[in-house]
């Protein structure tokens, strides 16, 4: 175990060596990172489809497309590959694979192959949309509505073969994570001496397995409706294009829930260590990953109330949507309180915390609105929708994700970065972010419709559309140019970084007392498992460059 | 922490890992189920009206609380596992209920607008 | 790992349970737990996955209830019970099949596994029997796009009226249940009724003809591991875990039978 701050000469990066231990490998580490390169890869791609569509969003009518088919394929490939091959694996498949089995002081996950499966799974499901790109796109929206999406052309069945494929890989995920938590926690460590990212990995596991198999189901029909004309959802055929809503959705609520856990869990580690001080209210935050995960299932048909749904089940969701807000504003209060009187370090994992705080706390309280029945009607479809969910998604998720990556990007590489590059990051981001999104506020709930190209014809009632269209352009050119200066300031750190300690953050969970990078081995759990958020008695040794702890 | 008992004991090397079933009960399920399923199949052939559903459904769920709790072994194991089994019921019934609760309310629509085509 | 002996049974005395501890569980119980947990979690998977199709059923039979009044009514009861029962018995086989691995019975484990796949293959065998006589009828919904795809079939097939079947049959079948003489919109009515049941059956029995002959597949794997005598007292998990899977394809179908052949 090393706390000098030098790279082992062994670590799970070359040991063992050869492409064939990487391509069948069963180590949790090397699986993470494997992830890790995939979704960033995915990222890149979703980024670049968003700022086709910031350009031609930017000037009223036709910019870059020239009809409304191609428009509608530029945002179905945005949206179905940010939510599925990045969002959604982000946190759970790329730093909980690396961290959990870390953090639990265990030599891996529950079930290493079936952990493989899941990387494959969702290779083979990119390779299914890459496909699904070079074959022209589709028109559907990623949320596959039927009847259009059972009758429209394009290689709308490579989709639906690909999101069942990386259903799998959400899956088998889903089920190791919950195992291993279950039976593999060392001894000392009870459920509530656990990590708090660990709960929130175990909330998200819970929806993962719980919701996926729907979302499987849903597009199996919609492939069965498309290639043998059985009338399911289509209404010509005497289906329900309702019911199809409720399929859908039902997967797909919960799936945001995938998304924001995970980040959540995240931000609770994160703030504690760089605020020196205890997490607060340890059992309101567990609690509330799981009530998130299960409220999150009470309220799907809060994206159905102008869809033909009926009104009783309009005021149901309604109020069961301002219900899944309260463990989330727990969670808010108790970091607040974490923070408060602490001993602050705006290091980048910091900096994208508070961001996260801010942003997410703009797009939860937005979700109020949008779950409001009255307001509902008027900001269904209209570029407020498209703010909210950008607040939270990009807003939450995606910063609980940077702050994670910078958090742990020293145990996985062995690299300490530019810490200032790293907060000048965070500033490009929160900036590039807020005037990309906010105006969309502003322009959504006057009535600028989403999945619009051509805004002409608003401009009488409206003209100050195309200025704020305008600046959510500049905004997310630099919000985009923020996320490449992340991938510049992380990368070259593999170049020009100096090696990490084993601690260079002073954190209390297991995984600082390992090597940066591990070992291919995962040494034990100590005998006595501490408290991992007392940080008593952690002194930076300036000597060998990183936090110990003096007993 | 949440093993059974019997795999808690597993360092030694003749203790089960889990209970063994008693192939007499086993048998003896099954018949059951044999049982079970004539009278099933003879029911339908009576209309209780509205009861048909519910005693079918009645007489499919004991069956599968005998599969459930003999042949998948529920009946000898930690509750974790019964839980995660009900949980899945539980959920589906969740979704089965509000799915069909819309769509009675929305129905009468559709009938009104299928009569006036 | 598989480990030959001299005992007749071929029991796994001489090997300790530790053998097939994999390098990151600390005991054969942790191993043991872990699996059957992980087993049970993916079942619950196949539980809302196929309880996706249910609400589909649930949803259609609350609205129109008229669907399967008439639907039910081309099924063959007598055959779709035949199935039950084989089903029923191949999960008894497969209990104590886990039960013989249970107790190093190498020979009746291997025997119990090989009527498990018997029964599960007779169950396919009577499915396929049922699904060729609603073929020859043109009741399978889709049947007109299949045919087409081999150039066969009607010419004159638009959306909307792919699901042609045979009239004739359709008719007779619901006059002699009692339905009375079926004039044109009667008999249209009904065709579309029954495309509608139809197409809820093939799904519902498809999907679940899909995990028995993936079940076979599986217990194939286990025939053979379990004739190498891979499994015995200190190792039988697969064949438990499997045992676990055919359950739940067994406790779909108890609710499959009722729901689609009997309820009336």
């Amino acid at each position: 175990m090393s706390t000098a701050a030098s790279t082992p000469a062994k670590n799970y990066l070359n040991d063992p060596q050869g492409l064939r231990s990487w391509l069948l490998t069963r180590d949790h580490k090397r699986i993470g990172l494997a992830f890790l390169v995939l979704i960033a890869l995915a990222l890149a791609l979703g980024a670049a489809f968003a700022l086709l569509i910031r350009t031609e969003l930017a000037f009223p009518g036709p910019t870059i497309v020239s009809s409304g088919h191609a428009y509608n394929r530029l945002f179905t490939l945005h949206g179905t590959i940010m939510i599925f091959l990045f969002i959604l694996p982000s946190i759970p498949a790329a730093l909980g694979n690396f961290m959990l089995p870390l953090m639990l002081g265990a030599r891996d996950v529950a079930f290493p192959r079936l952990n493989l499966a899941s990387l494959y799974f969702y290779a083979f499901g990119m390779l299914f949309f890459l496909l699904v790109l070079a074959f022209g796109g589709i028109d559907t929206g990623w949320t596959f509505y039927a009847p259009y999406s059972t009758g429209t052309a394009g290689p709308v069945l490579l989709a639906f073969l690909g999101v069942f494929i990386l259903g799998f890989s959400s899956i088998f995920t889903g089920i190791n994570f919950i195992v291993t938590i279950h039976t593999m926690r060392p001894p000392g460590m009870g459920w509530f001496r656990m990590p708090l990212f660990l709960w929130s990995l175990y909330g998200t596991a819970i929806i993962q397995v719980l919701a996926t198999p729907v979302l499987a189901i849903t597009v199996a029909l919609l492939a069965a409706e498309r290639i043998f004309g059985i009338g399911i959802f289509d209404p010509a055929l005497d289906g329900d294009p309702i019911l199809f809503q409720h399929f859908f959705w039902f997967y797909s609520h919960p799936a945001v829930y995938i998304m924001i856990l995970p980040a959540m869990g995240v931000i609770s580690e994160v703030l504690s260590v760089f605020s020196r001080k205890h997490i607060f209210g340890y059992r309101f935050i567990a609690y509330s990953s799981l009530g998130i995960a299960l409220i999150g299932f009470l309220v799907w048909g809060h994206h159905m109330f102008v869809s033909g749904q009926s009104p009783l089940l309009g005021m149901i969701f309604s109020a069961l949507t301002f219900a899944v807000a309260i463990p989330s504003a727990i969670k808010v209060f108790n970091w607040l309180a974490t923070m408060y009187k602490g001993s602050i370090t705006l290091a980048p994992p910091m900096c994208f915390a508070i961001v996260f705080i801010m942003l997410f706390g703009i797009g939860g309280l937005t979700g109020l609105f949008l779950g409001s029945l009255a307001i509902n009607v008027h900001v269904h479809d209209t570029a407020f929708v498209v703010a909210h969910f950008h607040y939270t998604m990009l807003g939450g998720a995606l910063m609980g994700f940077l702050a994670g990556l910078y958090y742990w990007w020293p145990k996985i590489t062995g690299r300490m970065y530019s810490l200032a590059m790293g907060q000048v990051t965070a500033v490009v981001i929160f900036v590039g972010f807020n005037f990309t999104y906010f105006p969309q506020f502003i322009i959504g709930s006057r009535g600028m419709p989403r999945r619009y190209f051509d805004y002409t014809k608003l401009l009488d009632q409206h003209p100050e559309f195309t200025f704020y269209q305008m600046v959510s352009t500049a905004g997310g050119f630099l919000f985009v140019g923020g996320l490449v200066l992340v991938a510049f300031t992380l990368l070259r750190s593999l170049w020009n970084g100096k090696p990490a300690p084993a601690n260079p953050w002073g954190a209390a969970t297991l995984e600082w007392q390992t090597s940066s990078p591990p070992p291919h081995e995962n040494p034990p759990a100590p005998p006595v498992v501490g408290d991992c958020y007392d940080f008593e008695g952690f002194e930076f040794d300036e000597t060998i460059g990183t936090y110990v702890k003096t007993p | 922490m949440d093993s059974t008992a019997a795999a808690q004991n597993a360092d030694h090397p003749e203790a089960p890992l889990a209970h063994v079933a008693d192939a007499r009960v086993l048998v003896a399920v099954f018949a059951a189920l044999i049982v079970l399923t004539g009278i099933t199949v003879a029911v339908s052939y009576f209309d209780f009206g509205v009861f048909n559903l519910l005693v079918a459904l009645a007489v499919a769920t004991l069956k599968a609380g005998l599969v459930a709790a003999w042949f998948m072994h529920l009946r000898y194991e930690s509750g974790l596992h019964l839980f995660i089994f009900l949980a899945g019921v539980a959920f589906l019934s969740l979704f089965l209920l509000l799915a069909m609760l819309d769509s009675v309310q929305y129905h009468p629509d559709i009938q009104t607008w299928e009569q006036r085509k | 790992m598989t480990e030959s002996s001299p005992h007749g049974e071929g029991s796994n005395h001489a090997v300790s349970p530790h053998a097939h501890l994999a390098h990151h569980f600390d005991t054969p119980g942790q191993q043991y737990d872990s699996a059957r947990l992980g087993m049970w979690i993916f079942l619950l998977t196949e539980i809302l996955f196929f309880g996706g199709l249910f609400c589909a059923y649930a949803v259609y039979r609350a609205n129109r209830p008229e669907v399967f009044l008439d639907g039910h009514r081309f099924l063959d009861k007598p055959l779709g019970a035949a199935n039950t029962v084989v089903l029923l018995f191949s999960s008894l086989t497969m209990a104590l099949a886990v039960r013989a691995s249970q107790l190093d019975r190498r020979k009746v484990l291997v025997c119990l596994l090989a009527v498990t796949v018997l029964c599960a293959t007779v169950f396919l065998g009577v499915k396929a029997v049922e699904y060729k006589h609603k073929w020859d009828h043109r009741m399978v919904p889709g049947q007109a796009r299949i045919e087409a795809w081999f150039s066969r079939g009607p010419k004159d097939v638009t959306p909307g009226n792919e699901f042609r079947p045979d009239e004739a049959y359709v008719k007779e079948h619901l006059e002699k249940a009692g339905y009375g003489n079926l004039d044109k919109e009667g008999l249209a009515r009904a065709v579309k009724n029954l495309s509608t049941f139809m197409s809820i059956y093939f799904c519902l029995t498809a999907l679940h003809a899909l995990h028995v002959a993936v079940g076979i597949g599986v217990m194939v794997w286990l025939l053979v591991g379990a004739a190498r005598g891979r499994f015995g007292k200190s190792y039988f998990t697969p064949v438990d875990l499997a045992g676990l899977y055919w359950h739940l394809v067994d406790l779909i179908w108890i609710y499959l039978f009722p729901l689609l052949y009997l309820i009336h």
